[in-house]
């Protein structure tokens, strides 16, 4: 028998941002994003840098999430994240000044770059960025669904 | 015989100690609630680590690592975790004493110590023990970034085969009354498949996972990473811990200064009384005679 949501928990070193029920999950693994509905078979992964989106009826929550592991059970998605911030704590100013810094890095022609390194920033600022600007326009513009995988 | 002008001079004093002591009593109380709190909620990913990590080693057969390699215990590290100042009671001293049994009972090995806080680097060096490097003033404010160097530390230190063990002694928060030292080991990883293993999980444990990467790749990156969540816990636990004994210090050493002012004023005025029932004599005898 399937259960019909999931409990999601997702927990940082630090703190823990989120324990509630949900209909759907969407995790950024570290080989691509992960679809999870209910009755998943049992998985395990380990988390790249992307954004994590969690449904439940018409709202959806949407974290920033850096590295890390995540355990997929039947009826509980359990994310250990490195780091995890909410859209609204997240510093725009400082992630756009992030953004641009790794950007000019990566276009410049210097060979003595840190490639990886130059990558894994402008990742995270980017991911930063698009979350936090995600949830001023859904703010703005009422509610805005994403159709999940 | 003090006069009437020391005991008041004696009393300022100790009235003004009295209320530094107070003011750091206040000070550390907020800082506890707050370290308290970080404490806390370190406790949930502490725990979920631990069971993915004791769930994915128990899929995967002999596992493999070197970060669980147990090996003879030759070259022993000692992590210490004090303070950074003092004014808190026995907090500093309790916990060098501790790390001073850990040491004696591997006396016939050879022991590097690595000190958190001012007060373990500053014994330890005058004892003239060897160090495997320092970390100060990161207490104040457990950061990560800070466990997560200690922690890259000892695992290196402990990958290429330059301690055998790793032990962490350190002030765990249990109460603000009943401080407690715990002496834990960090490395080899050891005595997860054991702990706590609940129904839910060992009905689990029969089904086998989809696994994203290879098991022993998540191995690699899930170890670490419990280490280094090891050490946190450790910092938060002593920082909670420095604090309540901070306070519970300077709370009794106002009631000390209380109790001092108490047996002062006493004193001052009965020497006053007396000095007027001296003064009352004179003048009645020195009117008697005259009369």
């Amino acid at each position: 028998m399937f259960p019909e949501t999931l409990e999601l928990v997702v927990v940082t070193p630090e703190r823990q941002l989120l324990r509630e029920s949900c209909a759907g999950v969407e995790i950024p693994g570290a080989d691509g994003y992960l679809g999870i509905l209910p009755g998943h078979a049992p998985l395990m992964t380990e988390l790249g840098i992307g954004r994590l989106s969690s449904r439940s009826g018409n709202t959806e929550v949407q974290l920033a999430v850096i590295r890390g592991f995540a355990e997929v059970l039947p009826d509980r998605v359990t994310v250990l994240a490195e780091i995890a911030e909410r859209g609204e704590e997240i510093d725009v100013p400082r992630a756009q000044a992030a953004l641009q810094r790794a950007e000019r890095r990566m276009s410049s022609q210097d060979s003595n770059i840190d490639w990886d390194r130059a990558r894994a920033a402008l990742q995270r600022a980017l991911i930063r960025v698009q979350v936090a600007r995600k949830r001023r326009t859904g703010a703005a513009s009422g509610s805005q669904t994403v159709a999940l995988g | 015989m003090p006069t009437l002008l020391d005991f008041r001079r004696r009393i300022r004093t100790v009235k003004n100690t009295q209320q530094i002591t107070r003011a750091m009593k206040f000070v550390a109380a907020a800082r506890l609630r707050r370290a308290q709190e970080r404490a806390l909620s370190a406790r949930p990913y502490a725990k979920e680590i631990a069971r993915v990590l004791r769930s994915t080693m128990a899929r995967i057969e002999n596992p493999q690592h070197p970060l669980l390699t147990k090996r003879r215990e030759e070259n022993v590290l000692v992590v210490v975790l004090t303070g950074e100042r003092g004014l808190c009671g026995a907090f500093n001293t309790n916990v060098l004493r501790k790390a001073q049994d850990v040491i004696r009972a591997n006396a016939e090995k050879k022991i590097l110590v690595l000190p958190v806080g001012k007060k373990g680097r500053d014994a330890f060096r005058k004892r003239g023990y060897e160090f495997a490097g320092e970390y100060v003033n990161v207490l104040a404010r457990v950061e990560f970034a800070v466990a997560r160097e200690i922690a890259a530390r000892i695992t290196e230190l402990y990958a290429s085969a330059e301690v055998d063990a790793v032990y962490a002694v350190f002030n765990e928060f249990k109460s603000v009354l009943a401080p407690t030292l715990a002496v834990e080991k960090l490395l080899p990883v050891e005595g997860l498949a054991s702990a706590e293993e609940t129904p839910a999980e060992a009905a689990i444990a029969q089904v086998d996972y989809i696994y994203e990467q290879p098991k022993e790749h998540l191995l690699d990156k899930l170890l670490p990473r419990y280490v280094e969540t090891q050490v946190l816990r450790a910092m938060l636990e002593s920082s909670a811990a420095e604090y309540a004994a901070r306070m519970t210090a300077m709370e009794s050493a106002t009631n000390n200064a209380g109790d001092v002012i108490e047996a002062l004023t006493l004193h001052m005025n009965k020497v006053r009384q007396a000095a007027i029932t001296r003064e009352i004599i004179e003048v009645v005898s020195g009117a008697s005679s005259t009369a």
